[in-house]
């Protein structure tokens, strides 16, 4: 089941491994991805640290893990195309898989309609 | 919000689906579609602009063009009707007021073309100083929309609509006459490192001239294009922009425009400029490649080693080009081409090395 942060990342969680990325509506607001900064597979991280930066012709936007846990692998591809992000956001547009330190973490998180409904508020 | 202004185009950015973003208290399109898009259409056929929210001070005299020529650095007395200059406009201490287009309409006529951001400053500064001459100052802004129409497909298609003789306009000259059937005044200049016009109406005429050149256009390519790629734009033909190359304290010697001042005329910080341009400046701006796809955004720290070198005006990566580029302030010793430099990028250090400026020379005419 896919969930959503209020700093517009998603979390699709398969056992105790999270892919994470950044939602349609983020990508879509960013506008055309041309670097992202990855993250090291091996690094651990807090619930709310700065898991990437991703550059889109305007600006610089920082993403927040999710999540709490150890990268256990990163979205080599999105190096030699950043463009995905735009293309995929949700899908092969995933960014890391962390593997998780707290499954209870995920209970805090919005799913899809209470997503869309944070975006609509947020205008 | 309530407080933005709107140009007269504005209900056509909302019916072309533009992004609207508040620019320098407008309400101004971002982007229509995809700024690469937008970026590379230019770049290869023409794109359309609204520029209106761009200022227009009239200086109207029998000393308009002594006047003129004393507030900016770049030259006015020795130009013809019909020609502009680009020019920084000085204060005493050869920082930058802003950096305008003289437009010399006729012999006690001037037209000041400024940023959007600055007009009520440029306003301001220029009424001020107009003490003892003959001159009555105008901010004329509301009177004018202007449309820039950029790329190398430019002029053969305005010429369809145009009375104006589109060839007898040289790059930096103007002509006044009939657009669409309504009066206009037609320059060939631009902000894109291409050529092209930059049309200026009657507020009420801006929208079927805007439909227009979209419907004659459109089978050739021709689009909206949002402020967002008039920077990439701009930036990779090295033009300035107010804000981040250009500011009230470093001057145009610093910012490498040294072919817009001259020094055998009297202007508004001519003392301090030409103090500077005898013991040398301490920085200057130049351009740099990044290795890699960082980029180094407005502010970032230029380092060698442990020292602070310099600092980053604008940085993009470069859709034309496909690299990281950027213009920075660098300390002496840093100027020759090649040089090793370090950006400081979210606490890493990035390596970068200076390279030839422009970074991209498009269709654009030269002054000749």
């Amino acid at each position: 089941m896919k969930k959503y942060t209020k700093t517009h990342e998603w979390v699709s969680v398969e056992g105790d491994i999270a892919t994470v990325g950044i939602s349609d509506h983020a990508q879509d607001h960013l506008g055309d991805v041309v670097y992202i900064d990855l993250p090291e597979a091996g690094k651990s991280l807090k619930k709310g640290d700065v898991l990437c930066t991703i550059e889109s012709v305007k600006a610089a936007s920082d993403v927040y893990a999710p999540v709490s846990g150890n990268i256990v692998e990163v979205n080599a591809g999105l190096d030699s195309s950043p463009e995905t992000i735009n293309s995929d956001a949700e899908g092969a547009g995933w960014i890391a898989k962390i593997k998780l330190s707290s499954i209870a973490e995920l209970d805090s998180l919005m799913d899809l309609e209470a997503y869309k409904k944070h975006c609509e508020e947020e205008g | 919000m309530s407080d933005l202004k709107r140009t007269p185009l504005y209900k056509e950015h909302l019916r072309l689906n533009g992004k609207i973003v508040d620019f320098a208290g407008w309400e101004m399109p971002l982007q229509f579609d995809s700024i690469i898009e937008e970026h590379n259409l230019v770049r290869t056929k023409a794109g359309l602009f609204d520029v209106s929210h761009m200022g227009e001070i009239e200086i109207v005299g029998s000393e308009a063009i002594s006047y003129s020529d004393y507030l900016v650095s770049n030259s006015v007395d020795t130009m013809k009707n019909g020609e502009i200059v680009y020019s920084p406009m000085c204060n005493e201490k050869g920082g930058v007021v802003d950096d305008v287009l003289v437009y010399r309409i006729s012999n006690n006529k001037t037209l000041f073309v400024v940023n959007a951001s600055n007009k009520d400053k440029d306003y301001d500064w220029i009424h001020k100083n107009s003490t003892g001459f003959d001159v009555q100052v105008k901010d004329v802004s509301d009177n004018y929309a202007q449309i820039a129409f950029q790329g190398p497909l430019a002029e053969e298609i305005l010429s369809e609509i145009s009375q104006v003789r589109l060839d007898q306009i040289p790059f930096y000259h103007f002509a006044e006459g009939r657009v669409n059937g309504i009066k206009a005044l037609v320059s060939r200049t631009g902000y894109t490192g291409e050529d092209g016009f930059e049309l200026y109406t009657e507020p009420d005429a801006a929208i079927p001239l805007w439909r227009k050149l979209l419907e004659i256009g459109g089978p050739k390519g021709v689009k909206p294009i949002g402020l967002a790629a008039r920077d990439t734009l701009r930036f990779e033909a090295c033009y300035m922009l107010y804000g981040n190359e250009l500011n009230d304290h470093n001057t145009p010697l610093e910012a490498g425009l040294k072919w817009t001042v001259k020094f055998d005329k009297n202007f508004i910080g001519k003392d301090v400029l030409a103090r500077q341009s005898e013991e040398g400046t301490e920085y200057r701006l130049k351009g740099i490649e990044i290795a890699g796809k960082a980029i180094a955004r407005h502010g970032y720290e230029i380092v060698d080693g442990d020292n602070v070198i310099g600092w980053v005006s604008s940085g993009l990566f470069s859709p034309t080009l496909g690299k990281s580029l950027a213009m920075a302030y660098l300390k002496k010793d840093y100027w020759k081409l090649g040089t090793q430099v370090g950006v400081s990028v979210r606490g890493k250090v990035v390596p970068a090395n200076v390279v030839k400026t422009p970074f991209y020379r498009g269709s654009v005419k030269s002054k000749g």
